[in-house]
């Protein structure tokens, strides 16, 4: 399966983002200093990182919730930063972000999450297409018979996993995972890994999973790239990455691999 | 959001973030009336946020509204009894409370029961990332959830205003009537009978004010929160305390425009 998705990728060579050049500060705190970053389609590629190094900075600069100072943030075709409201919103309906912490609508019971996206975008739908659409994208989690639950009675990995469906229900060509699996266990971990490739392989996204974990790293994406005093290490196999002396990326895999 | 360091104030940190405040809020205000006119509409959620925040409200006001229309009747008594005027009581009633008691008791109730619950409620979907949830899926959080409350609180603070002025001429009546023995009929043909007609429309207007206030600084408040549940727990707190200030000094601005029109 591995080999096919390596092969996969050789064809379609082609970028869905581009970044060159990126800054961002927040008042004196540099975060990001010189991202450079590509992403071709159908690639899933992880980033790594300590917290704090400014992974969710990046891609919410990528959707367009933060401003960058400078640089070129391309999505799709698309210079983000130059879009007017209309355009950035077409954009947002093809790059799908699940936030660390879910983000669950907590006024809204499960059901009413995923529909909300769909019939406040999408006006047409009829009742039945939307219910079918939900119910989908519920079984594609494996959550289908939560739909009439209140965020609040869900475990954390079930919230995670109804963020993603929530995400995937609008169909995106791009996937922003941040930190798919911080905070679950080894069990939930491996399920949504498992969610992740799937949803490369059916609906063939491309994706960044930002995560600390190696397996997760490795199971979900063909690079790896690891974010460093706000820019990118050169390598992006996972192998190269961890011939480089750096005392953070010796850290990481000391941490992954001698427990 | 403390960006600066301690030196590269333009006047001093305080001053400094009260500018940078009030430009906020200017900007978020004026925000609110370019998106209203843009569509999409909400109809639904604004006629949904209309019940929301009326049923909030309409018990406390019931009860504040009747028992301030009789207290302030009792208390009004005793100096128009040393000139034998007790007659005038629902003339004055009416006025005070048409005037002034109904538009402020409705609004400073609503500033604590709807405005912290509005700055509550938006604070706890920033620090969630609720709000940004939405905007990543092309939905205008601002419209869905700024320009609904707001324009639901503009259609129910009046309508809870003309309430309370009811239910405390009914609490005054009660205490008139107890005393008295004035009929109702006779009660409200006195109440009414120096009410004019600038009278109702300076209630109206008050009130249009005191629901926006109410609601816009709730929402900006909210949106604005910072940091975690203490953010959510300040937010609903600084809604209530400015919205209160706001309220007094447009109750005082309006009066002073209303006497000059009527003696004009
Ligand atoms: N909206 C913001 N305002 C100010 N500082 C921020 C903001 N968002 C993130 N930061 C800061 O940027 C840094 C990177 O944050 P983040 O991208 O969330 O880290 P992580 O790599 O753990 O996802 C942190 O120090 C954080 O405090
Ligand atoms: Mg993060």
């Amino acid at each position: 399966m591995t080999e096919d998705r390596k092969l996969d990728q050789d064809v379609m060579r082609e970028p869905v983002i581009e970044i060159k050049g990126l800054y961002k500060s927040f008042g004196d705190l540099e975060v990001l200093k010189g991202v450079d970053f590509n992403l071709q389609k159908g690639q899933n590629i992880a980033v790594l990182g300590k917290s704090g190094t400014g992974k969710s900075v990046l891609i919410k600069i990528i959707v367009g919730l933060l401003k960058p100072d400078r640089g070129s943030v391309n999505v799709l075709g698309k210079e983000v930063n130059q879009l007017n409201a209309k355009e950035l919103d077409a954009l947002r309906l093809r790059v799908g972000f699940s936030f660390q912490n879910s983000a669950l609508y907590d006024s809204m019971n499960v059901f009413q999450n995923l529909s909300f996206p769909l019939t406040m975008n999408f006006k047409k739908l009829s009742k039945a297409e939307v219910k079918d659409e939900v119910m989908d994208a519920l079984e594609a989690v494996g959550l289908a018979d939560k739909a009439k639950q209140m965020p609040a009675g869900l475990s954390g990995g079930q919230r995670k996993r109804i963020g993603i469906a929530r995400t995937l229900i609008l169909k995106p060509e791009i996937m922003l995972y941040d930190e798919p699996t911080s905070g679950l266990d080894p069990v939930t971990c491996t399920e949504i890994n498992e969610l992740i490739v799937e949803m490369q392989e059916r609906y063939h996204t491309s994706a960044i999973v930002i995560t600390h974990d190696l397996t997760c790293a490795k199971t979900t994406s063909q690079k790896v790239a690891m974010l460093i005093d706000g820019s990118f290490t050169k390598s992006e196999n996972f192998e190269d990455l961890f011939d480089i002396e750096h005392p953070q990326i010796k850290s990481f895999y000391n941490y992954n691999f001698t427990k | 959001m403390n960006d600066k360091k301690p030196g590269k104030y333009v006047i001093s940190r305080g001053l400094d973030q009260f500018f940078i405040g009030v430009s906020d809020a200017y900007r978020f205000t004026t925000r609110f009336f370019k998106e209203l006119f843009k569509p999409p509409f909400y109809f639904r959620e604004t006629v949904n946020q209309c019940f929301e925040i009326g049923l909030k409200a309409l018990p406390l006001i019931s009860v504040t509204g009747f028992i301030i229309g009789l207290v302030f009747t009792k208390q009004s008594r005793p100096s128009l009894e040393d000139f034998g005027a007790t007659s005038w009581l629902p003339s004055l009633m009416g006025i005070a409370i048409l005037r002034a008691l109904g538009p402020l008791v409705t609004s400073l109730i609503s500033a604590g029961k709807v405005g912290s619950s509005i700055g509550a409620e938006l604070g706890s979907m920033k620090v969630t990332e609720q709000i940004d949830a939405m905007e990543v899926s092309a939905i205008n959080p601002f419209k869905y959830l700024v320009v609904t409350r707001v324009l639901a609180s503009l259609v129910t603070i009046p309508l809870l205003t003309f309430y309370c002025i009811v239910v405390g001429l009914l609490g005054s009546y009660v205490n008139v009537n107890m005393e008295e023995a004035t009929g109702f009929i006779a009660y409200f043909k006195g109440a009414f009978s120096s009410i004019g007609f600038l009278d109702i429309i300076t209630s109206l207007v008050k009130s249009l004010f005191f629901g926006f206030t109410i609601a816009i600084v709730g929402c900006y408040k909210g949106y604005n929160a910072t940091s975690g549940t203490r953010g959510v727990g300040r937010a609903a707190n600084q809604a209530v305390v400015l919205s209160m200030f706001l309220i007094f000094l447009e109750e005082m601005l309006i009066v002073q425009v209303v006497n000059w029109i009527r003696y004009f």
